[in-house]
């Protein structure tokens, strides 16, 4: 098998240390320079922000400006538009639907996984059936009924078309199927009804499960700008992508450094839950592994 | 406590056939156990009982009433799991209370943030408290009362999974495979304690288990299953000395029974390797006979009965040692015998003796056949069994 | 195997027993009823319509409205709008698959080694997976102003001349899709750490004593085999997210300059909810289920079958 070729006189001690030092500091080059591209709006953004508008787009960059202009940017940033009404209203549509959508899920999750009842494998096909389907396609006769029934620009429009995930569905379902029979025919021995079997025995040792989802849903509803764009046109309703892309059109939107300001409040509170909970980021993305 | 009735269970699975036309009666304070290899179907009649599955027909009686109709928590049974199914989020008090507190709470007691507005329920919470104690004291379990299951050895947890069932005072109670995920000394200590613990309380207890040697050492009773019949119903003593069956003959006792094919010669004598044996049978049904002897009724010598043997290996047990031979007339059916350590190790070919009524007899469907012995002197006709 | 034996109880039967049955099956109706209506309303019942829209002349507030058979698919094949929208959208998917796939597998195969430095660099490149895009596309804007923005001073730096990124014709897709790779890496990179994790350490050890040592013969011996099942999956992933693309378009350049960046999910944004076209805006979004429905069922296969392994 071995040719003379490969068999050569060992490496020295120090031929091998230098080896692997050259490759680690490749490796480290690669990353870094990878690092550096993907930092690289978030930095200009930070620093962009504390910047008076002269020192924004100077020849040479600096990290930090001569002249402190934070307080300024962000003032000015508050007061030309509801940032932090963007925020709340975030928060009230990706709680909503997340509320909703775990409401519903979780109870026909299980009977997918556990219960026999009639229809339950053409239930199962549809969902399949619905996860093939992108969120944009349903959005035109959405629109139009939403139109019909007078309730654009409105919380519930805006929550509505994702009550139901079937990729939450999918997911408790399979993490139910794993969940041991035993235990659900020991609580009906017990006398605990299958509404409490879910709620009280399930579901407190499926959260690795629900929190990967709730990651997922949160993230992806948080950020999502085509379904707020399409229903909602009223400013005061606008989520953070909403927000900020008015914001960005404003007149203000030649305010770099407000604008910077903007987009860093905009931002922070998933990047700053991310730096908080990173494993339960990564762990939620790995189970769920879709976007 | 009270007694059950089970009349022409039937249970198919698709195609398959699980259980055929089962009955069954158990005896208020009994311990029977459903014994049988894997898919005989002795855990789903099991569940049947408990209602976890409903049969295709035929009915269950408990203490003499259907419990067709109702669900499982309303049978008033109690069922051991064998991953023992303890609520892995909850405390060893919770897991054991749980059943308490479903029958005893109504919907809004139970219901989270809501149930601190019932004045009701913090009395009735004391006396489960007090009834759990009561139970987790005779098991011993009181000292891990806020440890949850994880963190349980599986002794412990089969203790809890036991109080768990004690603490509703059930009809009957229902065990499936509960020891055989423990290691096997454990396994041994909670036979004797399961034992113990049957004749304290005096319930009536259905155990399934494809171990034949808890099927042995704990039930009044044992019904040995196969392909979705009850093979044999009997105490231990009748199913060991009686087998109905070659089934039942190969699976109690251990190691297995040894069979060998035979013929019934013209007058009835039961022929074995073209030597007449002093036994005879009347009404077999067609020529070819099986006869079954027990390793431990097998010794080195020669006799009116006799198969002659070539050693092949010893393997020792202790106290005593189990012998391997091959027949020499058909050298692939293997002959074990069950010996004294220490009775010197034969070499080569040796003849193999066994008593006339050491001899079990059955017919070419491997049903029993009932058999009158000669003893060595030829005169003393006597009936070594009957079939049941 | 459980759905066969649901299948093959009849409904109708009776059974003489088994209060148990009829409990699981009235629960099991009632846990699925509300997601089954839901899933009707907001899912099946839309992609009806549209498939009914996509054969009138429907405009939003019309008071009436005609069949027109499928003079809207003709309509959709001569737009020039619309085969520029298409072929762009290929153009970006063309870029970001390779693009997207290929860095996050070299990020997460260069990461998993690290020991001290590994959560930090994840967090680095897994920070864009969270951030709002619709915000980080507005500093990319300026970043990459062809005279203010930073990276255009960087080139100038190193002697090379201006590039107007963003409203040079044949620049301005590959530029989105950087931005579309800069979102994803960290999000692919992840699932190729879960892939790279489950192999086993001793293929590596059994490798490396039949001789294989070197890196390159490690990764195509072991690496690249084992995680065909992920890279599979990413690919399809990748590709659908990619196919999705519409944030960036709509803040940064709005199609423009001259229709060079229009995209299908654009271009359906603009027929229906800005021109309310409705039913040629539902045709262009059977159009755009049709070249994602491949990828789409391929992901949900592999979703399906992920759980076996």
């Amino acid at each position: 098998m071995r040719t003379s070729a490969t068999i050569t006189r060992p490496p020295t001690p120090v031929a091998i240390r230098m080896r692997r030092l050259v490759s680690l500091a490749l490796v480290h080059a690669v990353l870094i320079g990878g690092a550096v591209f993907m930092l690289l709006p978030f930095v200009f953004m930070l620093t962009s922000a504390i910047k008076p508008p002269g020192e924004i787009f100077e020849a040479t960059f600096r990290l930090w400006p001569r002249q402190f202009y934070g307080w300024q940017n962000f003032e000015s940033a508050l007061s030309t538009a509801p940032l932090l009404r963007f925020l709340l209203n975030g928060l009230i549509v990706c709680g909503g639907i997340l509320v909703v959508q775990l409401l519903v899920a979780i109870p026909c999750a299980y009977a997918l996984a556990k219960l026999k009842f009639p229809g339950r494998p053409i239930l199962f096909s549809l969902v399949l059936l619905g996860l093939c389907i992108p969120v944009q396609a349903p959005s035109l006769p959405l629109y139009i009924a939403f139109a019909e029934l007078g309730i654009l620009n409105t919380y519930l429009s805006m929550m509505m078309p994702f009550f139901l995930s079937v990729f939450a569905i999918f997911l408790f379902r399979q993490f139910f199927k794993s969940y041991p029979d035993e235990i659900i025919q020991a609580a009906r021995l017990d006398g605990v009804g299958e509404f409490e079997i879910v709620w009280r025995i399930v579901v407190p040792s499926a959260w690795p499960a629900i929190a990967a989802f709730s990651i997922f849903s949160v993230v992806a509803h948080w950020n999502d700008l085509y379904w707020p764009l399409i229903v909602v046109s009223d400013t005061k309703l606008a989520t953070p992508p909403l927000g900020m892309m008015y914001f960005a059109d404003s007149e203000l939107g030649s305010n770099y450094g407000a604008l910077a300001a903007g987009a860093t409040i905009i931002t922070a509170p998933l990047v700053i839950a991310f730096l908080i909970a990173r494993r339960h980021f990564i762990a939620g993305i790995t189970m769920t592994g879709i976007k | 406590m009270a007694g059950l009735t089970l009349r022409g269970i039937r249970k198919t699975f698709g195609d398959t056939a699980v259980l055929n036309d089962i009955d069954l009666d158990i005896a208020d304070g009994e311990f029977l156990t459903l014994v049988g290899p894997s898919g005989c179907g002795k855990s789903t009649l099991l569940r049947i009982i408990a209602g976890l599955e409903s049969q295709d027909s035929g009915s269950v009686s408990i203490g003499g009433t259907s419990v067709d109709h109702l669900r499982p928590h309303e049978r008033r049974i109690a069922m051991v799991f064998q991953n023992y199914a303890l609520y892995p989020h909850m405390s060893v008090f919770d897991n054991i209370a749980l059943p308490l507190t479903m029958t005893r709470l109504n919907l809004f007691e139970r219901l989270p943030l809501m149930r601190h507005l019932s004045l009701r329920r913090r009395r009735i919470m004391n006396e489960i408290a007090r009834e759990v104690r009561a139970v987790a004291e005779q098991l011993r379990i009181e000292s891990f009362f806020h440890r949850r299951p994880g963190q349980l050895s599986g002794g412990q947890r089969q203790r809890v999974a036991l109080g768990r069932a004690m603490v509703r005072h059930p009809q009957a109670f229902l065990m499936d495979e509960p020891l055989s995920n423990l290691d096997a000394k454990l396994r041994v200590h909670m036979r004797g304690e399961l034992t113990e613990l049957h004749a304290r309380l005096g319930a009536t207890m259905i155990y399934v288990t494809h171990d034949q040697i808890e099927a042995m050492t704990m039930s009044d009773r044992l019904a040995v299953m196969d392909h979705g019949d009850i093979l044999q119903l009997g105490t231990p003593a009748d199913v060991y000395e009686r087998p109905a069956t070659t089934a039942v003959a190969q699976f109690i006792g251990s190691p297995a029974i040894n069979l060998f094919q035979a013929r019934v010669g013209p007058g009835g004598q039961v022929e074995l390797l073209g030597r007449t044996l002093p036994i005879e049978v009347r009404n077999a049904p067609t020529p070819e006979l099986t006869v079954g002897v027990r390793p431990e009724a097998m010794r080195i010598g020669g006799g009116p009965c006799a198969v002659t043997c070539r050693f092949r290996r010893r393997e020792n047990l202790g106290s005593e040692c189990i012998l391997h031979f091959d027949l020499v007339a058909s050298p692939e059916v293997a002959v074990l015998c069950r010996v004294d350590n220490g009775i010197p190790i034969p070499e080569g070919e040796v003849p193999l003796a066994f008593e006339p009524r050491d001899c079990h007899v059955f017919d070419n469907n491997g049903r029993r056949i009932e058999v009158e012995s000669r003893n060595a002197a030829g005169r003393d006709l006597r009936r070594a069994s009957e079939v049941r | 195997m459980n759905t066969v034996a649901a299948q093959v109880t009849p409904l109708d039967a009776v059974p003489p027993a088994g209060g148990q049955r009829w409990v699981e099956r009235f629960a099991g109706l009632g846990f699925a009823a509300p997601a089954f209506i839901l899933l009707v309303l907001t899912n099946l019942a839309p992609l009806a319509a549209l498939a009914f829209l996509s054969f009138t002349n429907y405009e939003l507030g019309a008071l009436d409205f005609s069949f027109v058979g499928f003079k809207n698919f003709g309509a959709a094949l001569q737009d020039p709008v619309i085969r520029r929208s298409v072929t762009n959208t290929l153009l970006y998917v063309a870029i970001v698959v390779p693009g997207g796939v290929l860095l996050s597998l070299l990020v997460a195969i260069l990461i998993h080694q690290r020991k001290r430095t590994r959560s930090l660099y994840e967090v680095i490149y897994f920070l864009p997976v969270t951030s709002t895009l619709i915000a980080m596309a507005t500093m990319w804007q300026f970043l990459l102003h062809p005279t203010l923005g930073l990276i255009n001073q960087a080139l100038k730096g190193l002697g090379f001349a201006e590039t107007a990124f963003l409203s040079e014709p044949r620049l301005v897709i590959p530029t989105l899709a950087a931005i579309g790779i800069w979102q994803l890496v960290g999000f692919n990179m992840v699932l190729f750490l879960a892939g790279l994790s489950a192999i086993p350490r001793d293929l590596y050890e059994a490798v490396d004593i039949d001789g294989a040592s070197h890196p390159i013969d490690r990764f195509l011996k072991v690496t690249w085999p084992m995680l065909g099942p992920t890279t599979m999956f990413v690919t399809v992933t990748t590709f659908i997210t990619a196919f999705k693309i519409f944030d960036t378009v709509t803040v940064m350049t709005r199609g423009g300059p001259g229709g060079a960046s229009e995209v299908l999910l654009y271009a359906i944004y603009l027929e229906g909810f800005q021109y309310f076209h409705m039913s040629y805006a539902a045709t262009l979004t059977l159009v755009f289920l049709a070249f994602t429905l491949v990828f789409s069922v391929l992901q949900t296969f592999i979703l399906d079958r992920r759980v076996h392994y």
